[in-house]
């Protein structure tokens, strides 16, 4: 599964940490989980204590070194070993919420809201997309007006991933005038007057990981808040983008993988007319046709994560990534569940829900369009 | 206390099913074929690695080391990266004997440790009670016999007394005995030993609550486990009588499971265990 052309000795004994630690704390209540709708709060801590929180952030942060190729090698075998995707996005929303406060916070900002949550003790959430608009982040509305040593910030924010349990939320607002030159980043915390979650959003899949709508009215927030400079949060989200993209389209090939292993196990388990369905040509090639899929996505990822590891600014590749992960998920899980025929359409059985989980990714992080259209701007066409 | 940690790198068992014999004469195949099965620790002797570090800290601050645990294994290269494993866990040093598995049995290992033994100067071996691929049990009762040292097996609870001497709780047959065993000694354990309560251990507080089983590596310790001193020894400097004790003769899969029955009625089934599988 690793390709050593990406990955070191380093990432081998790390997969192994994670992997016995999913079948550990994750999978035996996996299905649990994520039938109750219920994200699982004291796996954080015991996220933390095992390392697994902090990898991919730097030790003088709180976390524990490593890069993108890290974390998506421990989200990879969370997925597969642990057959949770809810529970691992819904671990993961500080993947999000942590880098623009790491990136440009001041060390104080960096003690109150990101070695807590390296920690296990908080939640982090990121809140950029509003009622009125997602992939469009130049023209959010919600406003946050400086007035003495706080800003007053009102608006709505909607599919917040851990929205609801969230105890710090970097919030994209706007501070200046029109356009993507009027965006600020800046923490609210949990229990700040005027902000409220309005309500845990029914979903598709994803169910063990909650998404909110977030609702600020008249909020006031301490200035000290502000991450970084005033209206220059535009850059900032859209290096978290590359980032986030890359972090899908590792995902999809995690939930790929063990779509195509259920589906291996199922054909070979399962008779028909006298022999496996694995006996099939027809399934077998199904089988082929998703595992090239799957090499093909995984080794694009790979390689675009290790460019932008190595400093290259891969917008351009990092939509392309997505987009390639995306489709290969869509018919990987499609084919899984159509190998498992009628149980495939049941609830007990995990390809059911990877199936609905896997429809979140051509639209999350920026839908199929938005990147393709990212790929046309930087192409030149 | 320095702590010795027999180490051994066994083919997964989760992945049985892709052990391949190639058939050979009467049947029986020569070898078991590897290729293509994934490796790992012995799982016993993980929990041994996790015993010795809890007898070697202060739980509550695990990273000052009171103590030394070096991992020992025997085999080629492939088993470094087992080792190394075990230094991310925490294990401060690392030694390798250079064989291969066709020159080893168990009696070959434990006369191997002996001599590592002798080098290290540890007041305690520890290892796990057997080993998941061959089940022989053997390497931890041999090496107490070759170094003349008392040994405790099975044991699912260890206490460090404090005077030379660890209280051990071992699994018998007719239920659970408390050994007491003066150091230097061999200990081999069960998986029960990596529980929560499997250690006690001045250095750690009463009240400190380790986190049932093995304790994992974070990103920064996989790193550093790198630069960790590895010693690779070659069998033959050992100076140890390397004649081979126990010879595989061939190799058979086990018979496939067979199909089973459903049975109507409770009668059914009392009558096929009597007569069919003469079990009652």
């Amino acid at each position: 599964m690793p390709n050593p052309l990406y990955e070191s000795e380093i990432h081998a004994r790390l997969r192994e940490q994670a992997r016995r630690f999913a079948k550990k704390e994750i999978a035996p209540n996996a299905h649990a989980w994520e039938e109750a709708g219920i994200f699982p709060r004291d796996l954080l801590p015991k996220l933390a204590a095992a390392g697994i929180m902090g990898v991919g952030y730097p030790e003088a942060v709180g976390g524990g070194g490593g890069d993108l190729s890290h974390v998506l090698a421990v989200a990879e075998e969370l997925v597969v070993h642990g057959e949770s995707v809810g529970t691992v996005v819904g671990s993961g929303s500080h993947g999000i919420a942590l880098p623009p406060i790491i990136r440009g916070g001041t060390p104080a900002q960096i003690d109150r809201f990101v070695r807590p949550v390296m920690a296990g003790q908080k939640i982090s959430a990121l809140a950029i997309t509003e009622p009125s608009g997602g992939s469009d982040v130049a023209s959010l509305q919600t406003r946050a007006v400086r007035d003495g040593d706080h800003y007053v910030i009102d608006g709505d924010k909607t599919f917040i991933t851990s929205g609801t349990r969230a105890d710090v939320v970097t919030v994209a607002v706007r501070t200046g005038g029109e356009g993507h030159g009027g965006i600020s980043m800046i923490v609210v915390e949990k229990g700040t007057p005027g902000f409220t979650v309005g309500k845990k959003l029914e979903k598709m899949g994803w169910w063990a990981s909650d998404t909110a709508e977030l609702r600020f009215e008249n909020c006031r927030v301490p200035a000290a808040n502000l991450i970084g400079e005033e209206n220059a949060g535009f850059l900032a989200i859209m290096m978290n983008f590359a980032t986030e993209r890359l972090m899908l389209a590792g995902n999809c090939v995690a939930i790929a993988e063990l779509a195509h292993r259920k589906a291996i196990e199922y054909a070979k388990e399962r008779a028909a007319f006298g022999k496996s369905l694995s006996g099939f040509q027809v399934v077998r090639h199904k089988l082929a046709d998703m595992a090239s899929k799957l090499a093909a996505a995984r080794a694009l990822t790979n390689e675009v994560v290790q460019r932008h590891t190595q400093g290259e600014q891969v917008a351009s590749l990092a939509a392309m990534a997505k987009n390639v992960a995306t489709d290969m998920v869509t018919e990987v899980c499609d084919q899984a569940v159509q190998i498992h025929g009628g149980y495939g359409y049941m609830r007990e059985y995990v390809v059911e829900r990877l199936y609905r989980d896997a429809r979140l990714y051509p639209i999350g992080g920026g839908t199929r369009e938005i990147m393709n259209e990212i790929i046309s701007k930087f192409e030149g066409y | 206390m320095k702590i010795l940690v027999p180490f051994k790198r066994v083919a997964d068992p989760e992945n049985a099913n892709k052990v391949k014999v190639p058939v050979g004469a009467n049947g029986l195949g020569p070898k078991i074929e590897t290729t293509g099965m994934e490796f790992k620790p012995n799982p016993f002797d993980e929990y041994a690695v996790e015993a010795a570090l809890r007898l070697t800290e202060n739980g509550t601050a695990p990273k000052a080391r009171l103590g030394e645990v070096t991992v020992v294994t025997v085999g080629g290269p492939e088993a470094d990266q087992t080792l190394r494993g075990a230094l991310a866990t925490g294990a401060d040093k690392a030694v390798r004997v250079e064989a291969t598995d066709e020159q080893l049995d168990g009696a070959i290992i434990a006369r191997a440790l002996a001599k590592v033994v002798a080098q290290v100067g540890p007041d305690l071996v520890l290892l796990g009670k057997q080993t998941v691929d061959t089940d022989s049990a053997q390497t931890g009762p041999m090496l107490a016999e070759l170094l003349g040292w008392p040994q405790v097996t099975f044991a699912v609870q260890i206490t460090n007394e404090g005077n030379g001497s660890l209280l051990v709780t071992r699994n018998g047959d007719g239920g659970v005995q408390k050994v007491r065993v003066k150091l230097p000694a061999v200990v081999t354990v069960e998986d029960r030993v990596s529980y929560s309560g499997g250690v006690t251990s001045p250095p750690t507080p009463a009240t400190h609550k380790y986190a049932d089983g093995v304790r994992f590596a974070p990103l920064p310790a996989i790193m550093q486990a790198k630069k960790k001193p590895l010693e690779v020894k070659k069998l033959a400097d050992l100076g140890v009588d390397t004649a081979l004790s126990v010879k595989y003769l061939g190799f058979e899969p086990p018979p496939a499971r067979k199909a089973g029955v459903k049975v109507k009625t409770v009668a059914e089934l009392v009558d096929k265990l009597k007569n069919e599988a003469k079990a009652i």
